[in-house]
């Protein structure tokens, strides 16, 4: 009954609080989705927007451009580094899953596969090709994970997103979709969608927290955020991939995360990732 | 409440101006309005409280620190609301005002009990 009912407001929610994406194909969204930043965000060039709240609040941006001068995440990065390129037993390594990795493919991730009928995100194919080779995949979302993919993201670094949303493939255009509802249906006791805090209010404030612009939200995953850096320990305790961070705010609105890697957290990477098509890739950001 | 117009009855009859000093050191009158005090003070406990209402998240209000400004600062209340109803209408759903509204619905989703969201219009009713 409960979940009914939220069903309905969240439903309800999307057929009024959509006005930017107004029944059009991905290509009009992505148009219409810029140009509402562009606009709300006047003298903010395009490529600022993959700086996230440093882009739009001086203050902050110069904290950041401080801590990047000895950037926290070296360390974690050179354990990514030695993940990617360590033998298997079976004598082949990451780096053969991805070869050309050196070269920068960050940029083509989340990819809509055809022949699985299904999007593949970054670290679904680097748990992937542990599997394939005889190892045990990664835990999801953080660790090891997060550091081999931020490695991959940092050699990926000015590369422009590229993610491809093939028009002419009901089966692709339904994750889209699903990807796209997910952002802007409200959930959770509080209420809230994707959309809310960083379609409606980026630039304002909730409590102290700067919300930033959904567009070029993508670009610097993983991320090292200083918060993750505060609760565990080691080199990898900051790293955390795009879903740690769904995760993250999905639970702030109190509504039930899901799994990572799920469908609908790959459709929402795929359908979030895309809005961000053009922007140059900048993992791993240094984040609070 | 009958004790009240009683009092007021005698104040009127007593017709001097005296009568309200005598009202408030009535010692009924002055726990009824310690007890009205402390309902304000309850509501705004909880509208701070980052578990409960956590109003600062969006709103600046008088009294708190570090506010959001997703929602307007909450002043004169008295003026932009008609009645402490409408005031706990907007507070119970704000959906029901504007379907897009980032401000969560306190009482439809059961975020404050009713009472909480009593004493909170209690106090956001003081602004
Ligand atoms: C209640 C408000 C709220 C909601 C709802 C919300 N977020 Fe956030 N989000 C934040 C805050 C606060 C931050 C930290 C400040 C910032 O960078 O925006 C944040 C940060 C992020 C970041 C990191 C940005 C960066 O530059 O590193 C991403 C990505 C993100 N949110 C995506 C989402 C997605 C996708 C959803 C929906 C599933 C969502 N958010 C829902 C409040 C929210
Ligand atoms: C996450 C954001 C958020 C939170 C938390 C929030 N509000 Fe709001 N509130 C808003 C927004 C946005 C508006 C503007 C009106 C609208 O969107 O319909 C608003 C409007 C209001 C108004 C109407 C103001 C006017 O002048 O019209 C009142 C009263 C109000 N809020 C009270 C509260 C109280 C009391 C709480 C806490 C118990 C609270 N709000 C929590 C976002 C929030």
């Amino acid at each position: 009954m409960k979940s009914k009912t939220l069903i309905l407001a969240a439903a309800a929610g999307l057929a009024a609080g959509a006005p930017l994406l107004a029944q059009a194909g991905p290509k009009e969204d992505l148009k219409a989705f810029r140009e509402y930043y562009m606009k709300r965000f006047p003298g903010v060039p395009l490529d600022e927007f993959a700086n996230g709240v440093y882009a739009i609040d001086a203050g902050m941006r110069a904290e950041w451009e401080q801590m990047e001068e000895f950037p926290p995440y070296e360390l974690g990065l050179d354990i990514g580094k030695a993940e990617f390129y360590k033998k298997f037993k079976n004598g082949k390594s990451l780096a053969d899953c991805f070869p050309d990795a050196e070269k920068g493919i960050k940029q083509n991730y989340p990819y809509w596969d055809p022949k699985r009928k299904e999007v593949i995100t970054l670290e679904l194919a680097i748990n992937e090709c542990r599997k394939a080779n005889g190892e045990k995949p990664y835990k999801w979302k953080k660790g090891k994970l997060a550091a081999v993919s931020a490695y991959i993201g940092y050699l990926s670094r000015g590369k422009r997103i590229n993610v491809v949303v093939p028009e002419d493939d009901p089966d692709a255009l339904a994750w889209y979709e699903r990807g796209k509802r997910f952002f802007y249906a409200k959930r959770g006791q509080l209420n809230f969608s994707c959309a809310d805090c960083h379609v409606a209010n980026p630039g304002r404030r909730i409590r102290a927290n700067l919300l930033s612009p959904a567009l070029g939200q993508v670009t610097h995953f993983p991320a090292y955020r200083k918060k993750w850096e505060a609760k565990g320990s080691g080199a990898l305790a900051g790293f955390g991939t795009i879903q740690r961070r769904y995760t993250g705010c999905n639970k702030q609105v109190r509504a039930k995360p899901f799994k990572a890697q799920s469908v609908e957290y790959r459709s929402l990477e795929y359908f979030h990732t895309y809005m961000s098509n053009g922007l140059p890739i900048n993992a791993p950001g240094v984040r609070m | 409440m009958r004790k009240a117009a009683t009092l007021i009855t005698t104040a009127v009859s007593a017709a001097t101006l005296l009568g309200s000093l005598a009202l408030t050191s009535d010692p009924a009158v002055a726990a009824e309005k310690k007890k009205a005090l402390s309902v304000v003070e309850q509501g705004k406990q909880i509208a701070f409280n980052r578990k409960k209402g956590n109003c600062l998240a969006c709103h600046q209000i008088a009294g708190g620190t570090l506010p959001g400004n997703i929602g307007p600062p909450l002043v004169a209340m008295k003026q932009r609301f008609p009645s402490k109803q409408a005031l706990r209408e907007q507070i119970w759903d704000a959906t029901k005002r504007n379907p897009n509204t980032s401000m969560p619905p306190f009482g439809r989703h059961k975020i404050l009990t009713e009472d909480e969201i009593d004493k909170v219009v209690e106090f956001i009713w003081t602004l």
